[in-house]
């Protein structure tokens, strides 16, 4: 019985370890690694590649946090998630910043006590079905069997999509989109339900992807950006300001093939201050004068990862759509630099 | 006795007074394991309190406060394992409800068929003939030395890789027909049909409880007129007759008050819709518990029969007895005394087991409670509690169960 007791009280107080910590820049720094959260794997935008390196959309965002804070884009150890772990593992400080296709919404942001520092992806949950269904809406979907992995925002979605259209399914929850991808083609379930960047990357991955139709409606609206702890705003900052320089970068036409000539000084300021040869924005982040020069030197700017990783010259093929810079018509705007 | 009496005698019968003295805390016997019980108990208590108030406190820095007011909010989410009503309408309280009577129903199913995998392997195990005894080792090696949890994922692997899809079954001209028109085996689970209660059903029910009461009714006075009178009355047949025949012709009498309702394989095209759905997940988790412990049950048994000294076997083989009813009547009730204490913690086992739920997407409290709810609402610390209490009173409540038949099996010390 006080075996008992000791062990109950030790777990509640493991719980508690590490709550509430501060100053993770200079825990990165102090520890000359990046831990980053990704994915267990979902091809596109974080999955081990043949030779075991971690490459994709989200992988190239750690890179480049770790090129802006070590100067290194290698220095990164990616922790795999699930949507059930990944908050655990950001709230207990395994890792530093989590880079999971995450949905910012209200209650992770202000009750889970998390800080999203933008989006790098707009996305919006969708179906993928077998073409030999003949479906051709969602509202057809009545009585189906649906996959969906658990703890993401996807289940809530579905539920409210299948009740305000009055039909019914059969969830089936699943722990990655792995163990998804297998029970949907042993047609175990007859829907793949998650955000519609998630389907495409995933059908992309299957012996024959054109037998599976996306289907049209797009049922949420899933901003999907990198958070870290709440609380800690000087991390915050440099996460938030990592990823707009590659967006800005992407603006300003700073590309990885012009970098080092542009880095040398250009005449226009914001390019100038952007790249560090201007003003001390750097310092005002704790970081190098260079720091954006090396975090859109680890993978390009926003532009260029886009198109290496989940572009339409990948087999992914995603358009860019409402991710194109505001000018182009997309929803991309990175406040300036100055 | 008067006052003055008690003090004469005990000034005679008291050793001399002796003076307590501070040290004899420590070096006296009488007082030594007093003195540490205490010590280990305030630095118990001490560390307790360090380490609830570490959690309050850190709990307070991070903003986070312990309530359960969440359990009142809409969960949101489906769940498609239901034993009551639930939709995404309902409560957090009632998804972790929905969680723990499918929990129980695993548990409960899997105690009973793992009892009888491990009585039978464990007596075939004894057998005299060479093949079946070596046959129920490698089961009992085979299963007890890997873990349930692989078990559980290999079990649902093959299901869902072997069996048929649920459409195979589906519209005018499937691929397969239902087995008798009512079942169906798919990845996604076994369809069966359901009872449908029409008027005057519970008349035949009643009837089917009355004849069960009457067998045993029945059976008792055999025994009893053959223990009294050494009359031989058959058993089996008029027990089989008592318990169906009334309950066949009250059901044809009221003219088939109880249908059945098949799976329909043209209402739905995802879906055989109508009849009973036992989920793979279900089946997977419930069979590999059930065979997985049967084998360390199986043990236990053999044990309990190897513990009734072979004399009782050749004393009852020497009355006559057949060796079926040597086990039956002699060997086993004997056996039993053995059995049942380590039975109730492969019971415990079983139950805590069941948590393994969680990776065949089976939605016990641990996948409800412990994983959804817990991941929408982040209110980890008070999850993690409350599922500590279940799974407590869930064991705490099984051991009393069985310590109770236990008492009545136990030997009857006169
Ligand atoms: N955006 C949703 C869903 C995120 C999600 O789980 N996405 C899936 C598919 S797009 C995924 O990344 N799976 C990878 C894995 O299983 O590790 C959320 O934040 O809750």
């Amino acid at each position: 019985m006080k075996n008992t007791v000791i062990l109950g009280a030790l777990t509640i107080a493991g719980l508690s370890a590490g709550a509430a910590a501060a100053g993770t820049l200079d825990d990165v720094k102090a520890r000359g690694k990046l831990n980053c959260g990704v994915t267990t794997g979902l091809v596109g935008f974080a999955a081990p590649n043949a030779s075991g390196e971690w490459e994709g959309f989200d992988v190239a965002l750690c890179r480049a946090v770790a090129a802006a804070v070590l100067g290194d884009a290698t220095a990164v150890e990616f922790v795999p998630t699930t949507g059930k772990t990944r908050f655990t593992a950001l709230a207990s400080g395994e890792i530093d910043v989590l880079a999971r296709n995450t949905t910012w919404t209200f209650s992770r942001d202000v009750d889970l006590k998390f800080e999203f520092t933008g989006v790098n992806y707009y996305d919006g949950q969708g179906f993928m079905v077998p073409k030999e269904l003949g479906v051709s809406s969602a509202k057809e979907l009545d009585g189906a069997t649906v996959c969906i992995q658990t703890g993401t925002t996807t289940e809530l979605n579905l539920a409210d999509f299948f009740r305000s259209n009055n039909i019914s399914y059969e969830p089936v929850p699943i722990e990655t989109n792995a163990e998804a991808q297998q029970q949907y083609l042993a047609g175990a379930c007859d829907v793949y339900t998650t955000d519609a960047s998630g389907l495409a990357a995933t059908r992309a991955t299957f012996e024959a992807p054109d037998e599976h139709a996306l289907l049209p409606e797009i049922i949420s609206k899933e901003p999907l950006g990198p958070l870290v702890r709440h609380g800690d705003h000087e991390w915050g900052d440099v996460v938030r300001w990592t990823l707009n320089a590659l967006i800005s970068a992407e603006e300003l036409g700073v590309t990885s093939a012009n970098l080092a000539e542009m880095a040398a000084g250009t005449n226009n300021p914001e390019i100038n201050r952007l790249l560090g040869t201007e003003g001390t924005l750097g310092e005002m982040l704790g970081l190098s004068a260079d720091w954006a020069k090396n975090a859109i030197a680890a993978g390009g700017n926003y532009g260029e990862v886009f198109a290496n990783n989940i572009g339409e010259a990948t087999p992914i093929g995603l358009a860019r759509g409402l991710n194109a810079q505001w000018t182009k018509g997309g929803l991309l705007y990175s406040p300036p630099f100055r | 006795m008067s006052h003055g009496d008690l003090s004469f005698m005990s000034t005679l019968t008291d050793p001399p007074k002796e003076q307590f003295r501070l040290s004899m805390l420590v070096n006296d016997t009488r007082y030594r394991s007093l003195t540490f019980q205490a010590i280990a108990a305030l630095v118990l208590a001490l560390a307790i309190w360090y380490l609830g108030n570490n959690l309050i406190q850190n709990l307070r820095a991070a903003g986070l406060n312990i309530s359960y007011d969440f359990l009142g909010d809409r969960s949101g989410y489906d769940i498609n394992q239901r034993l009551i009503e639930y939709d995404s309408q309902s409560s957090h309280a009632s998804a972790a409800l929905v969680g723990i009577l499918n929990t129980l129903l695993v548990a409960v199913l899997a105690c009973i068929t793992a009892t009888i995998f491990g009585v039978i392997a464990g007596v075939l195990r004894l057998s005299n003939n060479w093949l079946v005894s070596k046959l129920m080792a490698v089961y009992v090696e085979i299963f007890r030395n890997i873990p349930v949890l692989i078990w559980i994922i290999i079990i649902f692997t093959i299901m869902t890789a072997v069996m048929p899809g649920a459409r195979a079954y589906l519209g005018e001209n499937p691929e397969r027909e239902l087995v008798f028109g009512l079942f169906a085996f798919t990845n996604r689970g076994i369809y069966a049909p359901a009872p449908v209660w029409n008027d005057g059903s519970m008349i035949v029910v009643a009837v089917f409880f009355v004849s069960i009461f009457a067998m045993f009714a029945y059976r008792r006075y055999a025994t009893k007129l053959l223990y009294d009178t050494g009359k031989l009355l058959p058993m089996g047949w008029p027990s089989l007759a008592i318990l169906i025949l009334p309950t066949v012709i009250i059901f044809f009498l009221l003219g088939q008050p109880i249908g059945l309702d098949a799976p329909d394989p043209l209402a739905n095209r995802f879906n055989l819709r109508g009849g009973i759905q036992i989920g793979a997940p279900l089946i997977a988790l419930w069979f590999a518990l059930s065979i997985y412990t049967g084998a360390f049950i199986a043990e236990n048994v053999r044990a309990g029969i190897q513990a009734v000294s072979s004399g009782q076997t050749e004393a009852a083989a020497a009355l006559g007895l057949r060796p079926g009813r040597i086990m039956n009547l002699v060997v086993l009730p004997q056996a039993l005394r053995v059995i049942i204490p380590p039975l109730i913690s492969n019971f415990l086992n079983i139950t805590k087991n069941s948590s393994l739920a969680i990776a065949v997407g089976y939605a016990d409290i641990t996948a409800t409670l412990g994983g959804i709810t817990l991941n929408q609402t982040g209110r980890a610390i008070e999850c993690v509690l409350l599922l500590m209490l279940f799974y407590l009173t869930a064991s705490l409540l099984i051991s009393m169960g069985m310590n109770l038949y236990n008492a009545s099996v136990k030997l009857k010390e006169r």
